[in-house]
């Protein structure tokens, strides 16, 4: 068991299937289930892929399929854009003259 | 065994929303299309003294008017001789949770915690949500946010992960879910499990909060340059953010100020689609929010919208996603200051019109939000990249939402483009008479058409005529 009682992981559910979904959604969207994810504390001992029942920081009872334990944020500043350098390059030229230093 | 299957929760909605806000909608109800409005602002609102004493004892509100100087000589450079107004900026990001949104959630939270429920729960991916954690986490409330935030290969929009983060931050709980308006399935089932309150977006606590925004910056231009601003320009999706700072500028009694919305143009993106959910490089202050909020504003989540933007917009105008990365670079290498990209969507449009405007008026800009990992110009840019967006320099007018960002190839291309009020109004009108005539509705009704639509009766009259 990798996931012991008290842990906190990630689980995921699917809430509405693609059959289920509303009316109004376009073809695209038809065709794939509407997923939730939500963190928790795990109420039992468990490992990655199993059902269990997870307590969320707001203290509700939520029910999935464990996928991670201690989640953490992976979002960053992505890839460096070699467009960007150039916008600052420019509206300083256009600014402020060509030539910035003033020696 | 309660059924909630999807019809049978949507079908409990109105009951559920009465439980989930504490107003009883139907008390605002006229005969026919109508309902008072103005009533229902003043009665379940909070005055204006009120709202800045409940925002002032969270540390909300009060923040900075900045002129933008160097922006403003820019502006100088390519406008013909003599224009070029002075442009300004709140800057709103100085509040609590980073955002204007804080004045929204101040009230929603406090009124929440006044009528005594243990927690608040909002549906949003936007700014909003960390705003009432903010302020749930000072009044000790509980909070769950609910986002659409994946597409279904569970990649999620940087700018929105990032907010996740921050809603976590401050102790709320997040439940993130793929594309779909079935969201609101969701959150209506939680608001019925929980009993916690709805802090919705559009309740009126949560548009007036918005008002000492419009106050305020009339009073800091008065006692600064002597007069109210020529123009202020606001970012709008749902249109709250127009409404409760116009709302405010009336209040202070700024009734020449000419009110703009600018949103960023998304045209040809459908908003609940999964496949175009990541070739978006903006999850607010669009078109996609923009448009149908101003046409049909009851769609929310709230059976009357308190954010009726037509009722205040002079003039609307879009701007490309290019321009507006380009604006959010240029604000931090022209003024030193570091935004996030949704927030200065008004800031290319005021870039813009500034050029039209004489160079003793001001122009103000009335927002601006935090910047963070996956919320700043480098990683939206990079994550566009990664799903197959054309990025480059160019002209913005050759832009295809979904299909490619186009950089000003120079400052000079930069240029608000003006969206057909009347057929948003037209559209409006259409909406809301659903197949009346001009026969069938009262003068109470023609009236409060005309107050949707910030026109006279002679012009509600010829739009439903030439309707039929």
């Amino acid at each position: 068991m990798t996931i012991k009682k008290g842990d906190w992981v990630r689980i995921h559910r699917t809430i509405l299937t693609p059959a289920e979904r509303a009316p109004q959604v376009p073809e695209d969207t038809k065709k794939v289930p509407l997923e939730m994810w939500v963190k928790g504390f795990s109420q039992t001992d468990a490992n990655i892929g199993d059902e269990i029942e997870v307590k969320t920081i707001t203290g509700r009872i939520e029910k999935g399929t464990v996928i991670e334990l201690e989640p953490t944020y992976k979002h960053s500043f992505g890839n460096y854009v070699p467009e960007i350098t150039q916008i600052g390059i420019e509206l300083r030229n256009i600014l402020f003259g060509g030539d910035q230093d003033e020696r | 065994m309660k059924d909630n299957s999807y019809s049978a929760v949507m079908s409990r909605r109105n009951e559920i929303m009465k439980q989930a806000i504490g107003i009883d909608y139907t008390d605002f109800e006229l005969d026919g299309i109508h309902f008072d409005y103005e009533r229902m602002m003043r009665e379940t609102g909070y005055t204006l003294e009120e709202m800045q004493e409940i925002q002032g004892k969270t540390g909300v509100g009060n923040t900075p008017l900045l002129e933008l100087r160097n922006l403003t000589a820019l502006a100088r450079k390519l406008a013909p001789e003599g224009k070029g107004a002075r442009i300004f900026i709140k800057d709103e990001a100085s509040n609590p949770s980073g955002s204007f949104k804080a004045r929204r959630a101040a009230n929603a939270v406090y009124h929440a915690k006044r009528l005594g429920y243990k927690g608040v729960i909002a549906a949003t991916s936007g700014n909003y949500g960390s705003a009432v954690a903010s302020q749930a986490a000072m009044h000790g409330l509980k909070c769950i946010i609910v986002q659409e935030t994946f597409d279904s290969n569970g990649v999620g929009q940087p700018e929105i992960v990032e907010k996740a983060r921050k809603c976590e931050a401050y102790g709320a709980e997040v439940i993130q879910l793929t594309v779909g308006p079935e969201l609101f399935y969701q959150f209506l089932l939680l608001l019925e499990e929980t009993g916690y309150f709805n802090a919705s977006l559009y309740t009126p606590f949560g548009i007036a909060g918005v008002e000492t925004l419009g106050y305020e910056l009339s009073m800091q231009c008065r006692e600064k340059y002597g007069k109210d601003p020529d123009v202020v320009v606001c970012t709008n999706a749902g249109g709250g953010n127009l409404t409760g700072t116009a709302r405010g500028l009336i209040k202070a009694g700024a009734l020449d100020t000419t009110v703009v919305g600018a949103s960023v143009d998304l045209s040809g993106l459908h908003m609940a689609s999964d496949e175009q959910f990541n070739k978006k490089s903006f999850t607010t202050g669009h078109t996609g929010f923009g448009v149908p909020f101003s046409t049909v504003p009851d769609r929310s989540d709230v059976p009357r919208s308190a954010a009726r933007p037509m009722r205040y917009m002079d003039r609307y105008v879009t701007v490309t996603q290019g321009e507006v990365f380009y604006m959010t670079e240029a604000l931090a290498q022209l003024e030193g200051l570091e935004k996030g990209p949704a927030g200065n969507t008004a800031l290319v449009a005021a870039f813009s019109i500034a050029q039209e405007m004489n160079a003793d008026q001001i122009i103000v800009v009335q927002e601006t939000e935090y910047t963070g990992a996956g919320k700043h110009i480098q990683p939206q840019l990079s994550f566009a990249r990664d799903n197959g967006i054309d990025i480059h320099f160019g002209n913005p007018v050759d832009q295809k939402p979904g299909v490619n960002i186009i950089l000003p190839r120079h400052p000079n291309l930069i240029k608000a483009i003006d969206l057909d009020m009347d057929k948003l109004r037209v559209s409006l009108i259409k909406n809301a008479i659903a197949g009346k005539s001009f026969a069938e509705l009262s003068e109470d009704e023609i009236n409060y058409l005309c107050l949707e639509t910030k026109k006279d009766k002679a012009y509600v009259e010829r739009v439903i005529k030439e309707l039929q």
